[in-house]
Parts: structure tokens; sequence; C-alpha cells
């Protein structure tokens, strides 16, 4: 489906420390019991935030402070672990719209850009000056511009990376492929004709 | 310059090229599972669009089954709810559907082999990351997103980036009492968890060409722990005679051009990798995990690390947070930890040759007292040979739980699940935090072998020691 083009997004951010954020603790699998993605927003990083008896923990995730967040700053290697889906869509679902890591885990990736979630890459050390930023005030508007390579924050800026194509898809607002898709239907029936194994 | 399996698959199934570079690749088997598929049927039913090809989509249900339970309504009604709209939904796009009283139903993983589905040279997608494991056969195999899911239901099709190739050569001669399993838990270690981002990963190696078809299964299965999306080995004898006879293989004339045609999807001999490791077998030590990636493996004779062995900051971090989460100290010896829970089972290790294996050495033993051992099958398929077999009746007499077909305590969506900080000594694939059910969990990633000497000692052994391998302590 074509949608809006993404060129740009701002907005305030909240920082999750550590490298290796799994989609288990993105989602865990238990509130995976459902046939559709709605609600999944309410579960996002549940037992990060949530001791087993219900309560918040504290963490910035629970910080009235970062409660208009809608960017992620985390670590590296950040969703990797399962093909799930209702990864991206319960951060979607939660209100985020984009995530700033060190790297992404590929499948993770291709899932958010699909949903139009914008994931650029910082390097360590300028993360950690966003996170301090972000600490230090909350308030501050964060924009990523996909466009420019740029995330700036307040009147500073540090460079960040994205996927060429997932860069390209962005800005055309043609991130969701289907529709390129479904057009390629003879081409992929061609395609198909030429292997044995897809006859019926 | 020759070209590897990667690439002729690849280049076989490339339909176009997509206006951001991307390719509209050909997914010639889709598998799919009741989690992350009613999505996509739903939104096929948004868009009023139809299965384009059903005969090349195959269904069963795992991840939700219970594995203690067999009579329909199950008792969670989520879980009920799932089951039931996968059956529908398969039934009104005619998918063929391994359903649980077809004797066929079992993890979507290893039923696909078991049928003959799984092919050399083909492209197979599955919304699960372990989708991987059909690599063994030589297919290249992706793991998907549920819209992922919707694009090849709807047009047998996915976008993708081709993938860089890296060919992880292991040479050699395994120890006894050392196993597939330790040796993907090997790589992960040595590779890292992101090492294979971007990456394909192809296995091979007179290791790997003397592995039966069940032990390249568990090393491609893990290919996602080590950050690559696609795992595989090259098509050979041992794949066309594990192929042939099984429910889905080409028959009569059509199996011999069929085994001329895989037989040419192998890797030439003189193309080049992106990136290529080389491993000795023999320095490969049975190997268990002790913190919260799967890259956090040690060898069972070393101690887990402490904070200060880490290089970098980063690093430390890494592993301040694992002990804390594992409430482990750094420096200690692996073993002796005491376990409280023993699974063996999962699209990893859940096939009938990983129990035949444990079969063999848990006669005469007992699991201790205060662990809860299970041992749950990954198919109907391998239930019932096993039991034909008799294996059920050893592990039954040793202590353990026999259980129904199911993913089961890999990922706690059914029953089955950690309860507390209990510690489990695990044959499944990850070890994140509350990965099996309980937030506060404790998981370590082992071969089956090493899940049985857990559970007859109480705590995390040696199993060459406690099963008297002839070469113990190699």
């Amino acid at each position: 489906m074509s949608s809006t083009p993404i060129k740009k997004v701002t907005g305030k951010g909240v920082f999750v420390p550590g490298d290796d954020i799994d989609t288990d603790r993105i989602i865990p699998a238990r509130f995976m019991k459902c046939i559709t993605f709605d609600g999944l927003g309410e579960y996002l990083f549940h037992d990060v935030r949530k001791t087993e008896s219900g309560e918040d923990k504290k963490h910035n995730l629970n910080d009235p402070r970062f409660a208009e967040a809608s960017i992620l700053v985390s670590g590296n290697n950040f969703g990797c672990g399962s093909s799930r889906e209702h990864a991206p869509q319960s951060i979607l679902r939660a209100g985020y719209d984009a995530v700033i890591a060190g790297s992404f885990a590929e499948i993770f990736f291709g899932n958010s850009t699909n949903l139009g979630v914008v994931c650029v890459i910082a390097s360590d050390a300028d993360r950690e000056i966003i996170a301090s930023a972000i600490e230090t005030h909350p308030e501050l508007e964060i924009t990523i511009d996909v466009e420019n390579h740029e995330i700036i924050y307040g009147d500073q800026s540090v460079p960040c990376e994205i996927k060429q194509g997932a860069r390209d898809s962005l800005l055309s607002g043609n991130y969701d492929p289907l529709d390129e898709l479904l057009v390629g239907a003879d081409e992929v029936s061609k395609t198909a004709g030429a292997l044995p194994y897809m006859q019926a | 310059m020759g070209k590897s399996l990667f690439e002729k698959v690849w280049d076989a199934h490339a339909v176009r090229q997509l206006v951001n570079g991307q390719t509209q690749l050909l997914i010639g088997t889709h598998l799919i599972h009741e989690v992350t598929s009613p999505q996509a049927f739903g939104m096929l039913r948004d868009r009023d669009l139809k299965v384009q090809y059903p005969h090349r989509t195959f269904a069963t249900v795992d991840h939700i089954v219970p594995t203690n339970e067999s009579v329909e309504p199950y008792s969670d009604p989520l879980a009920q709810g799932m089951i039931e709209e996968l059956r529908n939904n398969c039934a009104d796009n005619n998918v063929t559907f391994f359903d649980t009283n077809t004797g066929k139903q079992g993890v979507v993983h290893i039923v696909g082999p078991e049928q003959g589905i799984t092919q050399p040279g083909t492209t197979i997608a599955c919304g699960d990351s372990h989708t991987a494991t059909h690599g063994a056969f030589g297919a290249i195999a992706f793991g998907i997103g549920t819209s992922q899911v919707r694009d090849v239901l709807a047009t047998q099709t996915i976008a993708l980036n081709e993938l860089k190739v890296r060919r992880i050569n292991v040479n050699g001669t395994l120890p006894p009492g050392v196993y597939a399993k330790d040796v993907i838990l090997h790589i992960i270690r040595l590779l890292g968890t992101q090492g294979g981002t971007g990456y394909a990963y192809e296995y091979a190696g007179t290791t790997f060409d003397k592995f039966t078809m069940e032990e390249r299964m568990t090393v491609c299965n893990m290919s996602i722990e080590g950050g690559a999306r696609v795992g595989y080995v090259n098509p050979d004898e041992t794949t066309f005679e594990y192929l042939k006879g099984r429910p889905y293989s080409p028959k009569g004339a059509a199996w011999d051009a069929a085994v001329e045609q895989w037989k040419s999807f192998a890797s030439d001999t003189n193309c080049t990798f992106d990136d290529v490791v080389d491993i000795d077998a023999s320095h490969i030590q049975p190997t268990v995990t002790w913190g919260i990636t799967p890259g956090q493996g040690v060898g069972i004779e070393e101690s887990i690390p402490a904070i200060s062995d880490a290089p970098t900051q980063s690093e430390r971090d890494s592993v301040a947070e694992a002990l804390e989460y594992m409430q482990f100290e750094g420096g200690s010896p692996i073993r002796g930890k005491k376990i409280d829970v023993a699974f063996i089972g999962s699209c990893t290790n859940g096939r009938l040759s990983d129990f035949q294996e444990v079969a063999k050495y848990v006669k005469g033993h007992k699991v201790a007292e205060g662990v809860q051992a299970i041992i749950v099958p990954g198919s109907q398929v391998v239930a019932k040979i096993a039991e034909d077999l008799g294996l059920d009746k050893i592990f039954i007499e040793a202590g353990f739980e026999w259980r129904a077909a199911g993913c089961s305590m890999c990922l706690a969506m059914n029953p089955d699940k950690l309860v507390g900080d209990q510690l489990c000594a695990s044959s499944s694939n990850r070890n994140f935090k509350g990965r099996q059910g309980s937030p506060t969990g404790r998981t370590m990633l082992m071969s089956p072998i090493m899940v049985a000497a857990a559970a007859v000692t109480g705590q995390v052994s040696d199993a060459r020691e406690v099963f008297g391998f002839a070469s113990a302590g190699v």
C-alpha cells in the first residue's frame, strides 16, 4: 500500500539501556496468544516494566518524565531473536514511531520498516550523548531526518545510518511492498513455471 | 567463476527488481502455524485478496498446543481460539493442514522435513525465525514477519535484499559426547549473536559431510541465534537418502530428475565466499550457556567469565546483566549449578535421533529428586516411532515425563512453563530473559545428552563422566 512518505520523525525520546534486547523482551510470548495485533501496545516491554505481581518497576519506560516519548533509544543488536512481527507492532501500538540503536537484528529491521517504524543506527558515543540529553531534558524534541542521515536534538545533531533500500522505501512511502508485489503476478507465474516443484 | 548454492537458488527464484532495489523473490514453499498467520489471513480478507498458490502453503499447529492434554476444547480458551482460527483459515483457502488428528502434526520445522516437503534448491519461508532449519537440505529458508506471511499468501513472493555468504568449515571428528548442538553453540560463541547479520551461513567441512540430516538440522536451526537469517548445508547423498520415499518427495522418474536438479544447486568448488571461517571439530567441548544470549556459552570444563574478563565497557555491562539475572558468580565453574527443570525437545532437538541417543544412556539412571524432567517429541510421527521402539518406557522408567508433540517449554505459549526463578537445563534454542514463561525463569542451553546428565545428577554435569563415555574428559 502506498502510504505517506516518511522523511522525518519528530518526538520526545526514552532510553532503554542494554545490548541484545530480544523480541521476547519487547513482547513476551505469552502475550502473543491472539489472532489480531490489536491491544499489543499494552504489553510492550511488559516484564521490563512490571514485577511478577504486576507493580511498576523503576524503569525509564514507567517514568512520567518520558510518558510522551515516541522515539526509543537503545543498544546494539536490538530486536534479536524471534521473527514475530508482534514486536514492532507492539512498539507502534504503544505510540512509538522510531528506534535509534547501535545495530538491528535483520528480521526485526525488515518487519519494522514494512510497518513504517523508522529504525536508524547511531554510534555508541552518539547514542550516549542523546541518552544523556534525554535524561537531562526529557522535554527535548528529537528529529530523525531520514533523508539527510541525521538525528537533530535541540540545536545539536549527530549522524545516523539507515539501509539504502529501507531509506528509499520510507522516503517514497512504499515501505509496505504488497502493491508492488501484486503487480508482478505474471512474472511470478513465469518464474514458478520454470521450477518443477512449484507445479500442482 | 562458480556460484554458491545461495546464489543459484536466489537466481532461480528472483522474479524482478523492485523500485527500492530489493528483489521480488519467489517463495516456493510456505509453512504456517497458528501464532503468526491469523493476522495475515485477516489482512487478506481486509483487502479482498485470495491465497494465490494454496498448494504451496502447508500448515501445522505447534506453539500453543498443550503437551499433556489432547481433548478439545483446551483448558486455555485463547489457545482453543487460535487452533480453530487456523483450522478455518486453512479450510477456507484450501491450504493443507496437518491437524492434531492427522498423526502428522508437530513443530513446523520437524514436520516439513519428515513429510518430504522440505527439498533442496527451493526457497522456504515461515513466520518463524527458526525456519533456517530447512537449510539443512540445501534450501534457502527464511524466517519472516506476519506482513510478509500476508505477502506470500497473496503473491507467493516477498521483497528481500540479497545476503552475503559466509562459509563455515568444521573439519575433523567430534570427540565422544560432543554433538551437533555443541557445534552450533560453539559457532555462536565464536562469531557472536550478531556476527551473522546480513549473511547466509553455508556450513561445510568433513564434520558436516558425516552428519546425519537430523544433525544438520540442529545446526541450521540456530543460525538466527548467531544473527544469520539463513543457514544451509549443500545437498548430498545423505540428503537424498533421507528424502527418498517421504510422502511429498517426488516419485519414480520425477525422483531421478529431481535428484539431478538438486545436485546442480550445490555450491561450485570454485565459488568465492564473502567470508570463510575454519573450525577444528576436535576442539569443541560439550557447551553450555551461562547467560541470557545464546552466545554466552562455555565448555563444560570451563568457568563462567568474570565481569573483568570482558574487553569493553558494553561487554562488561552485558556480562554483569547476565550474571545478575542468572544468579551466577563470575569466575565460578559452569558445572555444579543446581537445576530445577530439565527439558528435552523443540525444533532444535526434538527429533528421533535425539531421543534414541538419550534413551541409550539414561537406561538404569533416575532423574534426581526435586527435578522435573520432561521429554517432548517434535511431532506425532516422531512420537509414534519412539513409542514403537519403546523409548517412552525407558524415559518413564528413568523418571522423565513423556509428552505429546509441540513446542512445549521452548517458549511457553502453552502450559509448559518455568515457575519463579527456576533454573532449566534445556535442549531448546533461546536463553533470553523470561523465554521459558516466567519473567525470572533461567535457561541454560545444552545438548540433549547434557540435559539428561543434568536431570539425573540434579546439576549441570559432564555427560561424558555421568554416562561413562569411552574417552571421557577428552
